[in-house]
């Protein structure tokens, strides 16, 4: 039996819409984003879980709730079994050292007043690493590691000096320096060149295998998304509506929205124009979600008032292929 | 006769330390009704291609050779004047780099694409321009009522359809979309190249579609160009070029966009970063991340020469 090393269980998170001061006295009910609206997953040792959707979907959201750089609104986080969703800052503070964190943009989050060297030592510095020998030492290897080769030629350089591939090298190799079991990558490639992406993701796949850690990747592109990851969930509106292996998501995509968004994705190979439209309109917005199923306002499978009424389970259809949907209401395999 | 015949061109940007070599002597040629794929990695010359096509170079930044003949009329010869009044907009028109920001957003739409038109056919009356905004929005499939809201009122996908509407106001034969799909979300991304492509379709006009992302080009295009600090590399029909790219800057570009359907795979990667264009190598400018670069390549540039028919390739080991 495989490890898991992070679980969550029916997270939630709501944002309070900011309203006028008139407006708060005058509105009945206080408004919520509904961002991240019950979701369940887990992620076992070593493995690749992607998480994809189209923006405003929750998946950033995600990612940082977990990292518990957001606080739930509801529902738990549990980290290698432990229950982290309440834990305060101070008890959190050597846990993470075991989940780390890159951003998307490696042009703001980097500090660009410190070297390279001191953006790397920061984290170890923090958690009580102080020897300078070692910290030196770990840098050092961390940096040819990711690729930045010879080392001693990047750790006196500053962000501008750096190129955006390398800047996110550098984000990863903050990432990876202490050796985390756990790290959430916010769309790491998405700010990056088309020729360099493949590039940085191949650096961090070798560091997940090298370090067996277990990776949450968050991305919309699911073309990507193919190579990089073992299982895929894929959220609409804060809810998770389709999950499995990256196969069967991609080859047998069960839900409309899912098969919207394959047809979507332009494909390189010129001979199979297949870009097609299945779906009007953009997402809606999460402050007023539809009822029933989030995305019956857009569905070309739409099959009736149930789809408006009753909110679809996540069934599992078979070998953990997970779906929500009402196509499939019949076809569960499992309690 | 080609309806946009593009010679040598060669434009560089002035700053303190000297001029970027931005674009040196690009040439292709677009027919009537027919796309182009302009791609490259961020820095190669494609968005100063295109603002060299409406002779809209930032202050610093000039044509230095070269000719981009539209019909018969040389549009570097042509005067401020008469670029405003022939060319922008009525003879080609762009579609600006992110949708998101480059509308004012203290108008509201309909007030901007009034602008536009009255900026380049004076005769028309305000009437007049509003009912062909209609026209024009009814045309990319937004209701004509909105014209009257402010951009903030629009949703991305929206924005990004009205800045179509614009850039058609005038009835234009060439249309240049910078990067049209970026800051999209793939489904809106899917609705507004298949829109472009039926409006292409529809009014026979010719596109260049400027993108990194090979696969928007490969679904939109018939022609597809790659650039590469500043020069072309590569111009050919889009099926040869992704079957049988020739140029090993091409080969490696086409191969760090993998397929959703093909099977796992390494990704592969270009490894290095494009030169400065301050002081670009000696010779062919891609030598120094060339996995086949020989003695040549480092002394001598490349020129572009005919492998097969329309499929032209810049490298000494480009074989007819």
């Amino acid at each position: 039996m495989t490890e898991t090393v992070i679980k969550v269980e029916n997270l939630k998170k709501w944002f309070d819409v900011k309203m006028g001061f008139f407006k708060t006295l005058t509105s009945k009910q206080k408004l919520f984003v509904h961002a991240v609206d019950g979701i369940d997953f887990e992620i076992t040792k070593g493995k690749i879980l992607g998480l994809a959707g189209e923006s405003g979907s929750g998946k950033t959201t995600t990612g940082r709730v977990i990292m518990r750089l957001l606080e739930p609104t509801s529902g738990k986080i549990f980290f290698k079994g432990k229950d982290i969703t309440h834990l305060d800052a101070d008890s959190m503070r050597p846990l993470r050292r075991q989940m780390q964190i890159v951003f998307q943009d490696p042009y703001e989050s980097l500090n660009p007043r410190m070297t390279v060297s001191d953006i790397i030592s920061e984290p170890m510095k923090l958690q009580g690493i102080t020897d300078e020998k070692e910290v030196e030492e770990r840098v050092n290897i961390i940096l040819e590691d990711a690729k930045l080769i010879p080392p001693g030629e990047f750790i006196f350089r500053y962000p501008h000096e750096l190129s955006g591939g390398q800047r996110q090298r550098v984000a990863t190799a903050r990432a990876f320096v202490l050796n985390p079991e756990f790290v959430v990558a916010d769309e790491p490639v998405s700010m990056l060149d088309a020729s360099i992406r493949a590039e940085i993701l191949q650096l961090m796949l070798s560091l997940v295998k090298k370090y067996k850690t277990s990776f949450l990747y968050i991305t919309h592109d699911l073309a990507l998304a193919r190579h990089v990851c073992d299982d895929i969930a894929i959220m609409y509106l804060g809810e998770i509506v389709e999950q499995g292996t990256i196969d069967q998501v991609i080859f047998e995509s069960l839900h409309p929205y899912t098969r919207a968004l394959m047809k979507a994705v332009p494909d390189p190979d010129p001979s199979s124009k297949r870009i097609e439209v299945v779906i009007k309109g953009e997402i809606p917005s999460p402050v007023n979600p539809p009822p029933g199923c989030r995305f019956h306002t857009r569905c070309p499978s739409y099959i009736g008032d149930v789809c408006k009424k009753v909110k679809p389970k996540l069934i599992d259809v078979g070998k953990g292929h997970l779906v929500a949907c009402h196509l499939y209401s019949g076809k569960s395999k499992k309690k | 006769m080609p309806l946009l015949d593009v010679q040598n061109l060669t434009a560089y940007y002035t700053i303190k330390r000297g001029s970027v070599k931005a674009v040196e002597n690009v040439s292709f040629s677009l027919e009537e009704g027919e796309a182009m794929g302009l791609a490259g990695e961020s820095g190669c010359g494609k968005t100063t291609v295109a603002l060299s096509l409406l002779g809209i170079l930032p202050v610093n930044g000039k044509i230095v050779r070269g000719k981009i003949l539209l019909k018969d009329t040389d549009i570097t010869k042509l005067s401020e004047k008469e670029l405003r009044e022939k060319i922008r907009w009525n003879a080609v028109s762009l579609i600006f780099q992110g949708a998101m920001n480059a509308m004012n957003p203290m108008y509201s739409v309909e007030d901007q694409i009034v602008e536009a038109i009255k900026t380049h056919d004076s005769s028309i009356t305000k009437k007049k321009a509003k009912e062909r905004i209609a026209k024009l929005f009814e045309m990319v499939g937004l209701e004509p009522e909105r014209a009257r809201n402010y951009p903030h009122e629009y949703s991305g996908g929206m924005r990004q359809r009205a800045m179509i509407a614009m850039a058609l106001a005038c009835n234009p034969s060439i249309l240049i979309a910078d990067e049209p799909g970026t800051a999209l979300d793939v489904i809106v991304q899917a609705q507004v190249l298949k829109l472009m492509t039926e409006l292409r379709k529809r009014l026979n006009l010719a596109m260049i579609m400027i993108s990194h992302d090979l696969s928007i080009i490969s679904e939109t295009c018939d022609k597809l160009a790659i650039m590469y600090a500043g020069k072309l590399v590569e111009l050919g029909d889009v099926l040869t070029m992704f079957k049988k790219p020739v140029h090993p800057y091409t080969q490696g570009l086409i191969a760090a966009f993998p397929g959703i359907y093909t099977p796992k795979q390494e990704m592969k990667a270009l490894p290095g970063s494009p030169p400065n264009l301050l002081n670009p190598p000696k010779g062919c400018r891609f030598n120094p991340r060339c996995p086949y670069v020989m003695d040549i390549c480092k002394k001598k540039t490349p020129e572009l020469k005919e492998v097969s028919k329309g499929h032209y390739v810049a490298c000494y080991l480009a074989k007819k």
